[in-house]
C-alpha cells in the first residue's frame, strides 16, 4: 500500500462526506424552517419571530446558512440544541461514544460467531449440520430488530427474573456487571440479526472457495483436510467476508438505532429519533452527518485492511 | 413454463417461499372477510385474554380481537413491501439503464452522487425523509423506496454495462436499431433475472422496515390494524398477555420469510449455473 494511494482515498474520503453534508443540509432545510422556530418560541409574536430569524441567519440564503454551518462543525461548533439548549456536539459526542461500544461489541462477538457458523455450515454442506445452522439462521433474516429486542425482553428481562435491566445503561465506571447487563440484551439482539445475515453469506462465499482448483489442487496433492480448510479455503473466504462485514456496517448502524430506541440505550440513534420527533434540526444534522462518518470510516478501513491482505487489490492501487 | 414450474417443484426453497406466499395472497384477498370481528371494535369487558373459542388469538388492551387485527394488518403490511419496492425499482432501474447506456462524463457523475446517498445507511436515509415528509404510511412507504433508490440504480447500471458489450448488442446498433429499442427489447430481459431476484428479497426488506418505521411511530398511526404497531402497543403489556407480542412478530416473520425464500429460490432458478 502505497502513501499517495492512501492519500488518495482520504481525500476521496473528505470530498464524499462533504456531498453528504450538504445533502443533509439541504433535506433537513426542506423541513419547514419557521415550525423548528415556533418550537423555541411558541407565543412569539412576527417581529419577534423574524428577530430570531435574523439572529439565526435563517434570513439568508441556503448556501450561504449551509457555509457557516459545515465552517462550524469543521471548527467543532455545530450549533445549539432547540431542545436542551446545549451546545450540540457536547449532546452529540457522548452518545455517539455509547454507541460505538455498542456497536464494536456486537462486531467483535458477531463477526467470530458469523465466520465460524459460516465456515462450518459450507464445509458440510448439504449434510445434517449445514441444514440445521441454516435453520436456526434463517429467522433472524426475516424478524426486524424491534421484534427481536421485545422478544429477548419478555424472554430474560422478566422482572421476577431479574437477570436483566428491560432497558437504560450503566457505564462502565460504575461498575462493570452493571454496564455487562445493560449492555447484553441490545448486543445479542443486534448479534443474533448481523450473524443471520453475514454467516449465510460467509458460507456462500467459503462454498465457492471450496470448489475452486487450488483447494482441489491442495486435496489432490494429499494434503490433510484440516490443513486444506485452515491454510488454503479459509484465507481465501476471509477477503470477501472482509468486504461483507463492512457493507453490512450499514446494518449495524441502522440496527443501533432500532435497538437503541427498544432498549431506552442513551446512544446517538435514541438521540436522532428524538430529535426527529422533535425536530431538532442542528441535532438531527450533526448526528445523521456523524453516522456518515463513521460508515465511511468503516468502509475505508476495511479496504485498507482488504488491500493490506491481498496483494492483488494492491497491484492496480 | 412447464420446465420452471417442474425446476421449482425441485427447489425447496422457493416451493415453500411460493407456498407462504399464496397463503399470503389469501389472506390479502380475503383477510378483512376472514376477520370474525371489526378489527376496532372494543370488547371492554374481554380486555388482555388470552385465546379462546370466541377470540381465537385472545383480545387487546381495549378487547379488540387479535386475530382480526392481524388479518386486516396483512394487506399494508404486503402492499407496502410491494410498493416501496415497485417504486424503487422503477425509478432507480431506468436511472440505471440509462446513466449505464448512456455512459460517459453523465454516468460518472450519476455513479459519484449515487455514492454521496449511499454513504448515509439505508434506514437512517428513509428516518430522515420521514421526518421531512412528516409521519404516515404513505410517507413511510415513498422514503423507503427512495433509500432503496440507489442500490437498484447501482445494480441496473452495472447489468447494462456488461450487456451492452454482447453481440446481441452489436448486432442490433448494427441493423440501425433505435436506442429505445435496444433498451427495452435487447438489453432489459436480460437485465431482469437479477433484478427480480433482488426485488423479492427487497420486498421482505421493506416490510420489515415498514413495520419498524410504524413501531418507531413515524409510520401507520393508531388505531390502524399495523403489525410493527401491534408490537408497539403490545410492550406495556408484555408480562400479562403474551401473545399480542408473539402473533404479529409471527406474521412480520412469516411474510419475510415467503419473499426472502422466494428470492433464494428465483436465484437458483435463474442462474442455475451458479449454485449447481
Amino acid at each position: 500500500m502505497s502513501l499517495a494511494h492512501l492519500l488518495r482515498r482520504l481525500v476521496a474520503l473528505a470530498v464524499i462526506l462533504l456531498c453528504v453534508s450538504a445533502l443533509v443540509f439541504a433535506i433537513t432545510q426542506i423541513l419547514p424552517g419557521n415550525a423548528a422556530v415556533m418550537i423555541l418560541v411558541q407565543n412569539a409574536t412576527a417581529d419577534e419571530l423574524r428577530a430570531l430569524e435574523v439572529q439565526l441567519g435563517l434570513d439568508r440564503p441556503a448556501w450561504v446558512q449551509y457555509g457557516r454551518w459545515i465552517g462550524g462543525v469543521l471548527a467543532g461548533d455545530a450549533g445549539i440544541s432547540m431542545t436542551s439548549s446545549r451546545p450540540v456536539l457536547d449532546v452529540v459526542l457522548p452518545a455517539l461514544g455509547r454507541s460505538l461500544i455498542l456497536a464494536g461489541i456486537t462486531l467483535a462477538v458477531m463477526a467470530t460467531g458469523a465466520v465460524l457458523l459460516g465456515v462450518a455450515a459450507a464445509v458440510r454442506r448439504g449434510r445434517l449440520a449445514d441444514f440445521v445452522i441454516s435453520a436456526l439462521v434463517y429467522p433472524g433474516v426475516c424478524v426486524p430488530e424491534f421484534v427481536v429486542g421485545t422478544l429477548l425482553v419478555v424472554l430474560l428481562a422478566r422482572p421476577e427474573l431479574g437477570w436483566f435491566p428491560a432497558g437504560g445503561y450503566a457505564p462502565l465506571s460504575q461498575g462493570l456487571l452493571g454496564f455487562a447487563r445493560s449492555i447484553a440484551l441490545p448486543a445479542l439482539t443486534l448479534t443474533i440479526i448481523l450473524t443471520s445475515r453475514i454467516s449465510r453469506q460467509v458460507r456462500s462465499e467459503m462454498i465457492d472457495v471450496l470448489k475452486s482448483d487450488y483447494v482441489r489442487t491442495a486435496t489432490l496433492k494429499g494434503l490433510p483436510r484440516r490443513a486444506v480448510l485452515f491454510r488454503h479455503a479459509l484465507p481465501n473466504a476471509m477477503l470477501p467476508t472482509l468486504t461483507i462485514l463492512a457493507l453490512d456496517i450499514g446494518y449495524l448502524i441502522g440496527g443501533t438505532v432500532v435497538v437503541e430506541e427498544v432498549f431506552a440505550y442513551p446512544g446517538l440513534g435514541r438521540l436522532l429519533i428524538f430529535s426527529m420527533q422533535s425536530r431538532d434540526l442542528p441535532v438531527i444534522q450533526a448526528g445523521v452527518l456523524a453516522m456518515a462518518v463513521v460508515y465511511v470510516t468503516a468502509n475505508l478501513v476495511a479496504d485498507l485492511l482488504h488491500s493490506a491482505v491481498d496483494p492483488r487489490v494492491r497491484a492496480d492501487g | 413454463m412447464a420446465e420452471g414450474w417442474s425446476r421449482l417443484a425441485r427447489n425447496p426453497a422457493g416451493l415453500t417461499g411460493a407456498v407462504i406466499l399464496s397463503f399470503l395472497l389469501l389472506v390479502i384477498v380475503a383477510g378483512p372477510a376472514l376477520a370474525p370481528y371489526d378489527p376496532t371494535t372494543f370488547h371492554l369487558t374481554r380486555r388482555l385474554e388470552g385465546p379462546s373459542l370466541d377470540f381465537l388469538l385472545g383480545t387487546d388492551q381495549f378487547g379488540r380481537d387479535l386475530l382480526s387485527r392481524i388479518l386486516t394488518g396483512a394487506r399494508p403490511a404486503v402492499l407496502f413491501g410491494v410498493g416501496a419496492t415497485a417504486l424503487a425499482v422503477l425509478g432507480g432501474g431506468v436511472a440505471g439503464m440509462a446513466s449505464g447506456y448512456v455512459g460517459g462524463l453523465i454516468d460518472e457523475v450519476a455513479m459519484r452522487a449515487l455514492d454521496v446517498v449511499l454513504a448515509v445507511p439505508g434506514l437512517l436515509f428513509a428516518l430522515l425523509i420521514v421526518t421531512v415528509l412528516g409521519s404516515g404510511s404513505a410517507n413511510a412507504m415513498l422514503a423507503v423506496a427512495v433509500s432503496f433508490l440507489p442500490g437498484f440504480a447501482r445494480l441496473a447500471r452495472a447489468g447494462t454495462l456488461s450487456i451492452r458489450e454482447r453481440d446481441f448488442v452489436a448486432a442490433a446498433i448494427a441493423r440501425g436499431e433505435a436506442h429505445g429499442y435496444i433498451l427495452r427489447r435487447e438489453i432489459l430481459p436480460n437485465l431482469m433475472p437479477p433484478i427480480v431476484v433482488e426485488a423479492s428479497v427487497r420486498v421482505a426488506h421493506a416490510l420489515m422496515i415498514g413495520a419498524t418505521l410504524s413501531y418507531l411511530g413515524l409510520g401507520a398511526q393508531a388505531p390502524d390494524s399495523d403489525w410493527g404497531l401491534l408490537v408497539a402497543e403490545a410492550r406495556d403489556y408484555l408480562f400479562r398477555n403474551g401473545w399480542l407480542l408473539a402473533c404479529p412478530a409471527l406474521a412480520i416473520g412469516i411474510s419475510a420469510l415467503g419473499f426472502n425464500l422466494l428470492g433464494d429460490g428465483l436465484r437458483d432458478l435463474l442462474n442455475p449455473e451458479l449454485d449447481a
